[in-house]
């Protein structure tokens, strides 16, 4: 194939943005230009190196797969991207994410999907400490274990992890659904192992299927969330503060 | 006729004062902390400490109603590419809608607007009233993150990162059950009825390197367009200044401890922080080390009541004050109408504090809907927009009186001090004398 032909090919199957010779800046600002109902919708982000905020504040529903490892809020506040990161993401990545979904193939560090208000965020590999914090209506899937303080205030979504949870699961949670298959360090203050009713089975069997996760059954999983015995303040309690 | 010793007057402790005492029985009695509204009530140095010298024979006076003062201000040049150019440099603070009532929230845009200024939310998110009527809309970034979006984002003018805020830094925000709602529940994403704890600490960063990183994302997300503030509660203004410079605000807010919340402990109102004149000369301190005196604009907040106090801010070297407390006053808030209902909640107009049970008789800090059609927000906004008239009109009267053609034009030499502590605070001279503590060694 000629060079003129591969370039050809690339423009008619994705936009292609190599961070070593572009800026961040022209990406995040050509995503953001994209008209509703752009037939631009497959991208690709060569060299991110660890960048902060790629792919960041994205509104239209593309696809855009990121060729190696990010820094900090890649896909911060998504609303309707499809965004890939085949490598690693670093802190904070799909935070406040309102729709559309993150997939990272490898680990995440702390505080994915913070305040996340929609969308579907997956780890394929671990997530570190705080991951789900104050969580709105997204939901996680970590194949993998998470970190501690996780899904800190959660207030509504859906957690669900693969393998372990590090200390202090849930701590002051709210609404959340938290689905744990491995082993809890410990439960935060007001987190509590719930009954998984049928229910339960239905929902964690949707979000396993939409993550690819296959030979795993929601059985195997327990389910902790508020024992909403904080919601009104009460001086009894105050030693769980 | 018997002889009687003489009585020596009941005497009471100037330690255990009434208030200290109806304290200790109400604690004693209910086992939790005196939650209430607004920002410190004890005494402390403020602007009434502070006087203009006015011209003299060094100095001569511009005519009052013939020759300009400029009042316009912009804030946000340093890195956006649409920064906000306000007529008069006096803001409205951050209140949330969910402690605000709805027609509240419209009142502050409406009366904001018509004075050529802007309006912030606060810990609820954005409503359509106030995005609908505030020309100029500061959307704040809190640890909460509540209701926050990215489509209000794009619609903000600015954009307000909250690391704290003067009544309580280092504190989270608390809106009881009452005040919860269905519509507050929905914007906030919470169960009705509960009593909202939010959080203290950013979710998703920490330390002033972390900042740095999260100011990038808002600006990539907004295209570089929006000023973003970022505004601290009167802890270490020097360091905390210089930081959120280094960080990359635009603009830095320092709220001092007279600063308004809608609701927190009452120790820590009165306990945790600096009196907003303490503040000033910190932070402008740190924009002038660093270069960025006038550069970086400073807003400060907490207490300011009338032209006489902007226009001592000025002087003392920020670009813009703000005001929440002042506002709501000027919304209806406390109004003695309203003497008999105050009565009722045990307290009377000009004290009453207990915005978070949400029973307010002005109809204004809460969710209430018979009570919040108090407000007329059309009424309202206009009070507020003539109490802001008066605000600039006194400060440009003071400024002219100084021979200054434009409110930002006023400087510490303007002003002297009428106690050591405010001298000390303000870096001006102790009234008649040359002597400003701290300075030269003394």
């Amino acid at each position: 194939m000629t060079a003129t032909s591969k370039a050809t090919l690339d423009q008619a199957h994705a936009r292609v943005f190599d961070l070593d010779v572009m800026s961040l800046r022209e990406l995040n600002q050509a995503l953001h230009s994209l008209a509703p109902g752009s037939n631009e919708t497959a991208w690709e982000v060569l060299n991110p190196k660890g960048n902060h905020s790629v792919a960041v504040g994205v509104d239209q529903p593309v696809s855009i797969d990121v060729r190696g490892s990010v820094g900090y809020y890649c896909g911060g506040m998504n609303s309707g991207g499809a965004i890939t990161v085949h490598g690693s993401a670093g802190p904070g990545v799909g935070e406040n994410m309102m729709s559309g979904s993150i997939t990272v193939k490898g680990d995440a560090s702390q505080y994915a999907g913070a305040t996340g208000k929609g969308g579907l965020l997956i780890i394929e590999g671990n997530a570190s400490s705080r991951c789900g914090i104050s969580m709105k209506g997204i939901d996680i899937v970590v194949h993998g274990n998470i970190g501690h303080m996780s899904a800190f205030m959660a207030q509504s979504g859906n957690l669900v992890v693969l393998g372990d949870a590090g200390d202090a699961l849930g701590d002051s949670i709210y609404e959340a659904r938290l689905f744990v298959r491995g082993k809890v360090d410990s439960l935060g203050a007001d987190c509590i192992a719930k009954e998984m009713r049928p229910e339960h089975l239905e929902l964690l069997q949707g979000l396993l299927d939409r993550a690819g996760v296959t030979g795993v059954k929601p059985s195997e999983f327990k389910r902790y969330g508020s024992a909403r015995t904080l919601y009104n303040f009460n001086i009894d309690n105050a030693d769980a503060y | 006729m018997t002889y009687r010793n003489p009585p020596t007057t009941p005497r009471k402790s100037a330690t255990f004062d009434d208030y200290t005492l109806s304290e200790i029985r109400r604690a004693a009695a209910t086992g939790i902390y005196d939650i209430r509204g607004a920002g410190a009530k004890r005494k402390l140095p403020h602007f009434d400490d502070l006087l203009f010298l006015g011209a003299s024979i060094s100095r001569y006076p511009l005519e009052g109603y013939r020759e300009r003062c400029d009042t316009s201000v912009v804030l946000g040049s340093r890195h956006a590419k649409k920064p906000i150019e306000l007529k008069i440099p006096i803001t409205i603070a951050g209140m949330s809608f969910g402690s605000l009532s709805g027609p509240a929230k419209e009142a502050l845009g409406r009366g904001a607007t018509l004075s050529g200024t802007s309006t912030t939310t606060g810990d609820g998110g954005m409503t359509e009233e106030e995005r609908g009527h505030s020309k100029q809309l500061v959307y704040q970034y809190l640890p909460s993150r509540y209701g926050m979006n990215l489509r209000d984002l794009r619609r903000a003018d600015a954009i307000e990162v909250v690391v704290g805020q003067g009544a309580k830094p280092g504190g989270g925000g608390m809106l009881l059950g009452q005040k919860i709602s269905d519509r507050v529940a929905e914007m906030r994403t919470l169960p009705k009825g509960i009593d909202q704890r939010s959080a203290s600490r950013h979710p998703d960063w920490t330390g002033p390197d972390d900042l740095e990183i999260k100011i990038l994302e808002l600006r990539e997300i907004t295209d570089w367009e929006k000023p973003i503030y970022v505004k601290v509660g009167g802890a270490r203004p020097y360091y905390d200044t210089a930081l959120a410079v280094k960080a990359g605000a635009d603009v830095v807010v320092v709220d001092g401890m007279q600063g308004g919340t809608a609701a927190t402990q009452e120790v820590f109102i009165e306990n945790v922080g600096q009196p907003t004149l303490a503040c000033i000369r910190p932070a402008v301190q740190a924009l002038q080390d660093l270069g960025m005196h006038r550069k970086v604009q400073l807003i400060i907040s907490g207490g300011i009541r009338n032209g006489a106090d902007v226009a001592k801010a000025l002087a003392l070297g920020v670009d813009a004050v703000s005001i929440g407390t002042a506002a709501l006053v000027a919304l209806g808030d406390n109004d003695p109408r309203w003497e008999a209902e105050y009565n009722e909640l045990g307290t009377t107009a000009g004290a009453y504090d207990d915005w978070h049970e949400g029973r307010d008789p002005a109809g204004i800090t809460t969710q209430d809907p018979d009570l919040m059609k108090r407000v007329d927000p059309v009424a309202a906004g206009r009070r507020l927009a003539n109490y802001l008239k008066v605000m600039t009109l006194e400060a440009q009267t003071i400024a002219r009186a100084c021979g200054k053609n434009s409110l930002h034009n006023l400087e510490p030499e303007d002003l002297v001090a009428l106690t050591i502590e405010a001298a000390a605070m303000a870096g001006v001279p102790l009234a008649g004398t040359n002597w400003i503590p701290g300075k030269n060694g003394f």
